[in-house]
């Protein structure tokens, strides 16, 4: 990355509204690298932008960054705080640290990469087709209602450096009520989960990157993304999880005229 | 299976002798009621919802419905209703849906107030000879302006909010695509382009054909995120959140699987035949300070020109709860009240759960005056407005501006036989079969919508006129305008009126 290609944009003393107005300015008058430094909680960067510029985010991001966004490329040299990718379209965030809760909510496409671990209601009701193909990748670890209410897209937890399980077989990466509700998309979870912590709207099956071409190719993504080795993954057991059907509450309602 | 142990609800009865077999009714129930088979009619009409379709479609007028009563047993406390649901709840062991809005014997204040005119010691206006200002402003109201520059050269001094500029305070209420055909949501835009008022895409998204109607566009933002991306956003003139809906309170939206069709599953990004679920509550609102990031998130990502709304369903606290909407930046409060519609929710939370829309303005408008904050937003009424009468009440209680929904379904044919869930509207508006919706033609719906508005807009003139007021703005929280009938002294106060006779 040449340093001086891009518009360096210091955020030390701007308020969130003065640095995503100069953001704003910026690309409109055709600047396509930006380089937010001293970013401290800054809030909103990168919500609702379109094209195909580039944001390098030195510090810690406020909440709801990239949230709406539709097509940038931004990456955050440090943690995130809550809300990365909220509602996202299009683009590419890329998290070389932790990111807070509710990532990639109600995403419609792109993809999130976020080196470490990740809070709680990560990927609620992801939405996606063949087409869009959205997808969450998870270094570390996620908490409680991962991919709750998931209609499409695909989220991969990893767990680098962690052991996916524990004495007595529970899946550390994961939290508790994980997909829950869900009725479209898929989860790789790496290791083995017991049936009490998959709910019964899922279907779960083991395998191996070995055996998976598409989650082979998530991981090459992402030891890329952070130039990182992943090679000794290729034989570990991974949890596949896909909805049972498309209507898990159905049978709770009478739907009959 | 068992034997179902439940009467059908109708009878539906052919007059053999208008009858021509011309076979209207079989293609036009979508219930599957009438079928022809070697030369004779079949009658199924255990599945007659009572939609009136095939009744007034039928060119003879040979046919009648009737409720199956048999010898009515009166039982004062175990209605035929309440009967008829639990023996169905025994036998599918699901919870029952609905459609439209509560249909309980609840208190209906709006029928318990009478308005003004005024008579000799102030003269009223008539509406034919003087104008009568009903355009109305939606969003903030600066409290004060101030200007700078030499005489005759004077500029503003910083910006006013963004607004939204009705030629009338009324506006067609948030029904998502999916829940209605794509021909009424045609039917609403083109009417509301017409009238410069505006239309909701509600929670499903917004289809391609209703982009050349964006400048009369309400963008709705639900817990789904349903089509929300930055064209979305970018397009209305308003963006709205929905928190709430009158119908069902405190739950999220659903719509059955039977409506996802593949145009459904594409707008809205999940499986073809899945269920839309909108969960409750949005999973990253679970604070009014998370409400408030909403809201500058979206005002951010519209680079502030456009005003957010937020909807909310009337429940007890809603005054408190508006008084913290306002507090965390919304433009508008959109309160939606009991009566409020829905193309599904389960019976018995649409039926129990809310207030009626006329306490719940009340209420709000109160508080935020009281609070010294009314100026900061704009509240819009919906909840059961059935004709310009009621217009006036809710604006007179406090509301800058209403949304229909359930008057605009009727005008469009809506019989209210409360089935949207099925997918099976045989007048073509509930339903996303492409057989039934074509039965609404956007150009003859938006004509009947136009008609209804501009009579409305012109009994409004009519009573505004007659109380000696020419700008809507004059009866918006004009409580002086109102007076109760056979209602008691708290509810008297609640609503901030006073009571029939007393005099100004």
């Amino acid at each position: 990355m040449n340093v001086k290609e891009m518009k360096i944009i210091e955020s030390k003393d701007l308020n969130y509204q003065e640095l995503n107005q100069i953001v704003r300015w910026s690309l409109e008058e055709g600047e396509d690298r930006l380089l937010l430094r001293g970013v401290n909680g800054h809030r909103y960067i990168g919500v609702g932008l379109e094209g195909k510029a580039r944001l390098e985010v030195e510090g810690t991001p406020g909440n709801n960054l990239g949230a709406m966004m539709n097509g940038l490329t931004v990456s955050v040299y440090g943690n995130a705080q809550d809300g990365v990718g909220n509602t996202m379209h299009s683009g590419v965030i890329t998290i070389w640290g932790m990111a807070g809760d509710i990532v990639g909510y109600g995403m419609r496409g792109g993809k999130i990469f976020v080196r470490d671990d990740v809070g709680w209601r990560v990927g609620i009701h992801m939405k996606g087709n063949e087409s869009t193909r959205p997808v969450i990748m998870i270094g570390g670890k996620a908490g409680d209602f991962l991919g709750e209410y998931m209609a499409g897209g695909t989220i991969v937890v990893l767990g680098v450096n962690e052991k996916p399980n524990d004495a007595a077989g529970a899946n550390n990466l994961v939290g508790k009520y994980i997909a829950s509700g869900m009725h479209g998309g898929q989860m790789y979870i790496r290791g083995t989960a017991p049936e009490w912590q998959i709910p019964e709207q899922a279907r779960v099956e083991e395998i191996t990157p070995e055996q998976c071409g598409e989650l082979q190719n998530y991981i090459n993504e992402f030891a890329r993304e952070f130039d990182l080795d992943c090679s000794d993954l290729r034989r570990e057991v991974f949890t596949r999880i896909t909805p049972c059907g498309t209507r898990p509450y159905a049978h709770l309602y009478d739907h009959s005229a | 299976m068992p034997r179902s142990l439940i009467q059908q609800e109708f009878l539906v009865k052919r007059d053999e002798e208008r009858c021509i077999e011309c076979k209207v009714c079989v293609r036009q129930c979508g219930f599957g009621v009438h079928e022809y088979q070697d030369g004779k009619f079949i009658l199924n009409d255990h599945n007659c919802v009572n939609c009136q379709r095939c009744v007034i479609m039928c060119p003879t007028g040979a046919l009648e419905i009737l409720e199956n009563k048999g010898v009515p047993r009166r039982n004062a406390y175990w209605s035929e209703h309440s009967v008829r649901d639990l023996r169905r709840q025994a036998e599918s062991g699901g919870s029952l849906l609905t459609g439209m809005g509560c249909d309980r014997s609840y208190p209906i204040y709006f029928d318990h107030i009478l308005l003004n005119a005024s008579q000799v010691s102030n003269p009223s206006i008539d509406p034919l000879r003087e104008p009568m200002e009903v355009r109305t402003y939606l969003g903030v109201k600066p409290d004060k302006l101030s200007f700078t520059g030499t005489p005759g050269q004077e500029r503003l001094v910083g910006s006013l909010p963004p607004v939204v500029k009705l030629e009338a305070p009324v506006m067609f209420s948030a029904m998502s695509f999916g829940s209605i055909s794509k021909n009424t949501a045609l039917s609403m835009a083109r009417a509301a382009a017409e009238l410069g008022i505006m239309f909701n895409t509600g929670e499903g998204g917004m289809h391609p054909d209703l982009a050349p109607y964006q400048d009369n566009m309400i963008v709705q933002v639900a817990s789904g995120r349903f089509g929300v991306d930055s064209t979305y956003l970018n397009s209305g003139r308003m963006v709205e959140i929905k928190i709430g809906q009158g119908a069902k309170p405190g739950i999220g939206g659903h719509l059955p699987g039977e409506k996802v069709k593949e145009e459904i599953a594409v707008t809205r990004g999940i499986p073809q035949g899945a269920d839309a679920i909108s969960p409750a509550p949005h999973h990253d609102i679970y604070s009014i300070e998370d409400l408030r990031q909403l809201i500058y998130t979206l005002k951010e990502a519209t680079n502030y020109q456009k005003p957010v709304s937020v909807k909310i369903a009337a429940v007890h606290n809603v005054a408190a709860i508006a008084s913290g909407i306002a507090r965390a930046g919304a433009d508008i409060i959109t309160v939606d009240g009991l009566r409020g519609g829905t193309g599904a929710a389960p019976k018995m939370i649409r039926d129990h759960i809310g207030l009626p829309i006329e306490l719940a303005i009340s209420a709000v408008d109160r508080r935020l005056r009281q609070e010294g904050i009314r100026e900061r937003v704009s509240l819009v009424a919906a909840g059961g407005i059935r004709c310009s009468a009621d217009l006036v009440k809710i604006i007179c209680l406090g509301a800058d501006a209403a949304y229909i929904g359930t008057a605009a379904l009727l005008a469009l044919g809506c019989h209210l036989c409360q089935k949207c869930y099925t997918g099976n509207c045989s007048w073509g508006i509930a339903t996303q079969d492409p057989y039934l919706t074509r039965r609404i033609n956007p150009e003859l719906g938006a004509e009947r919508l136009s008609n209804l508005i501009k009579v409305w807009i012109h009994e409004l003139k009519e009573f505004m006129g007659a109380m000696g007021i020419n700008a809507v703005e004059s009866l918006r929280g004009n409580r002086l305008q109102l007076r109760g009938v056979g209602l008691p002294r708290n509810e008297l106060e609640q609503l901030g009126i006073k009571q029939a006779g007393e005099s100004m």
